[in-house]
């Protein structure tokens, strides 16, 4: 919009009209500038002036000069981390958890939404809706002490169903080779239902000529899904993906923190857990930053990467 | 409005027989629905039939659907703990000043943002959505929390954490698409000022937003416990999740709760009373979850209107 206003104007006179433009503006509004004042502030020191506190990865901090008297200290952190073999371990933990989350937790919303988009008795269609949809309310702590009762070894139900069928019990959260699935599946357990409704939404509005159309031509309901339902979607799904991957290495530390025990450290170990445990608990401030902004540093390329492929694919990105 | 036309049209076509392709298809959709919604059922079932039975009966593996020996031993153990009564204190000052302030500020920021006609909206809007892109890391954001000297005290869970940045976005949707123009306009004419309309005239109509906006924060506050974790170290301020963490997932003896007067059966009760406890401390959610479920749905609607 700002552009064909002044498309037609020089350089020099764009420049005096965006001037004029905020003094008009802040005229008008200066209220408004008030009152976005306290949340600016708010974004400044909460989220901007950490971003800048992430040079310490190249200090030596120390609590006394604190984060600009620090001495620097070049890569020197970095180099710690890169070359400490748990780096790789750490790295594949977080990227193989998060790409087995995005693998599930990406197509079961949409699969949940055709389906019920399908549905005609509407007391069952809202019943559905209202149990899917609930335990996304259920707290981390609350959802991971669940799966810890369900899936205790003795007394757990799984366990004693398990052994109704003459199955030996299972220490589930002890095995690391089960963690990224208990992990992945019980987060599609709390997720899937809220998660769908972006997609019934999508759904909704789909122009209800082209079911008419379709129904007339004599196509089935898996075709009128494929070939109506699917493309209607298919904007929310790509924007929605573009983000779940480029939070692939900001795997939710609550959940895998909670869920940790020694005997499955092997796979649940990952960079955020890594950086919580040496910065906070061992105070190794510097060094924890450098391995924080390395993982922010790859989402962000993620992020652009996948939002490219995504404009090139299917026309809709972020921006 | 749409859903609804849309789904009379479809019942008006369904008038055309099915197919028997079709019909099995139907049939298999209700199946596998049937299925998830049972999957996603029975865990909640199970935990407060266990929650409601007898020690024995939890501890032996006789409870698999409905409560067995029903007694409410493990509530009473519960409710009579000071931890956690203390703990439900705590987090509801939480939840309802951390709303309070999120709310507040996530209004002044999204209705600006929402007026075409304020200069710099574009920028201040990339301003805030880069934060969902990139942050400096738990360690800095700790060392500011540190240094404005909010460790260990309330503050640190009312305020680091306060705009979400996703709730701006619904919020800014909804004012754009429900705050006429025309209205806007009016009230410029009438001389009324930015701060006066938006109080007697843009609040009042953004009622359902802000119900959604309580809402959302709120479960968030009631939830939350990581920044607890991070940021407090007297026990007295502990929110109720980080009770339950200490109690269920460190397994720190959960008969520490209880009086000597009931030592009796304690490690079965100590077992029962976990159960209980999921469920104490759920309880608010679980109640007003049926009143409130259309209310996230909307705001997940508006919020997908326009990303």
């Amino acid at each position: 919009m700002k552009a064909t206003q002044t498309s037609g104007l020089s350089p020099a006179l764009q420049k005096r009209s965006i001037a004029s433009q905020a003094r008009r503006s802040w005229k008008k509004h200066w209220q408004f500038y008030l009152l976005v004042l306290p949340p600016v502030l708010y974004f400044i020191i909460f989220k901007y002036i950490p971003m800048f506190g992430a040079i310490i990865a190249f200090k030596d901090y120390n609590v006394v000069q604190g984060v600009m008297g620090s001495p620097w200290a070049g890569f020197k952190y970095f180099e710690m981390f890169f070359s400490n073999p748990q780096a790789w371990t750490l790295i594949k933990n977080t990227f193989l958890l998060s790409l087995y989350g995005v693998l599930v937790s990406f197509p079961l919303p949409i699969l949940l939404a055709l389906a019920l988009n399908e549905v005609r008795v509407r007391a069952f269609k809202r019943t559905v809706q209202m149990v899917t949809y609930a335990p996304y309310f259920i707290s981390t702590v609350v959802l991971v002490s669940m799966m810890m009762l369900l899936l205790a070894p003795r007394l757990g139900i799984f366990n004693n169903l398990l052994n109704v069928f003459g199955v030996e019990s299972i220490n589930f959260l002890g095995e690391s080779e089960l963690f990224r699935s208990i992990f992945v599946w019980s987060d599609a357990w709390q997720n899937t239902g809220y998660a769908a409704v972006i997609y019934l939404a999508a759904l909704a509005g789909i122009n209800p000529a082209l079911y008419e159309a379709a129904k007339v031509d004599g196509a089935s309901r898996i075709q009128k899904i494929l070939y109506i339902d699917l493309p209607g979607i298919l904007p929310a799904a790509s924007i929605i993906l573009i983000l779940s991957v480029g939070s692939l290495m900001a795997i939710g530390f609550e959940k895998v923190y909670l869920l940790q025990n020694p005997m499955n450290l092997e796979t649940s170990e990952v960079l955020a857990t890594y950086v919580y445990k040496i910065g906070l608990l061992n105070a190794n401030f510097s060094f924890a930053t450098a391995v924080g902004l390395f993982n922010s540093v790859v989402n962000l390329i993620l992020l652009i990467a996948v939002n490219i492929i995504a404009r090139r694919v299917t026309g809709n990105s972020l921006w | 409005m749409v859903s609804r036309e849309g789904r009379n049209v479809k019942d008006v076509s369904t008038k055309i027989k099915d197919s028997a392709g079709d019909r099995l298809f139907v049939i298999f959709i209700y199946v596998g629905l049937s299925l998830i919604t049972l999957s996603i059922l029975y865990p909640l079932i199970y935990i407060v039939s266990s929650s409601l039975s007898s020690p024995l009966a939890v501890t032996s593996g006789r409870v698999w659907l409905w409560p067995v020996d029903v007694t409410l031993d493990g509530y009473k153990a519960v409710l009579g703990s000071s931890k956690v009564i203390m703990g439900y204190a705590n987090s509801l000052f939480y939840t309802v000043f951390g709303t309070i302030i999120a709310v507040t500020l996530t209004v002044l920021l999204a209705y600006p943002l929402s007026r075409k006609s304020f200069f710099g909206r574009t920028f201040l809007m990339f301003f805030i959505l880069f934060t969902m892109l990139f942050s400096g890391g738990l360690i800095p954001e700790y060392l500011v929390v540190q240094n404005l000297g909010m460790v260990d005290t309330r503050w640190a869970l009312l305020i680091p954490k306060a705009i979400a940045v996703w709730q701006v976005i619904i919020a800014r949707t909804f004012f754009q698409t429900s705050i006429p123009e025309e209205l806007v306009e009016a009230s410029e004419m009438d001389g009324c000022s930015d701060l006066r309309f938006l109080w007697s005239v843009v609040i009042p109509l953004a009622k359902p937003i802000i119900a959604v906006l309580v809402l959302m924060y709120a479960i968030m506050q009631w939830n939350s416990y990581f920044d607890a974790l991070i940021y407090l170290k007297s026990e007295a301020l502990y929110p109720l999740q980080l009770v339950l963490r200490n109690i269920l997932i460190l397994n720190t003896d959960a008969s520490s709760l209880m009086s000597a007067s009931e030592m009796m059966e304690r490690q079965q009760l100590a077992e029962l009373m976990k159960y209980s406890l999921i469920v104490v401390a759920s309880l608010p959610v679980l109640i007003i979850y049926p009143f409130v479920q259309k209310y996230f749905m909307q705001g997940m609607l508006i919020g997908s209107v326009k990303g």
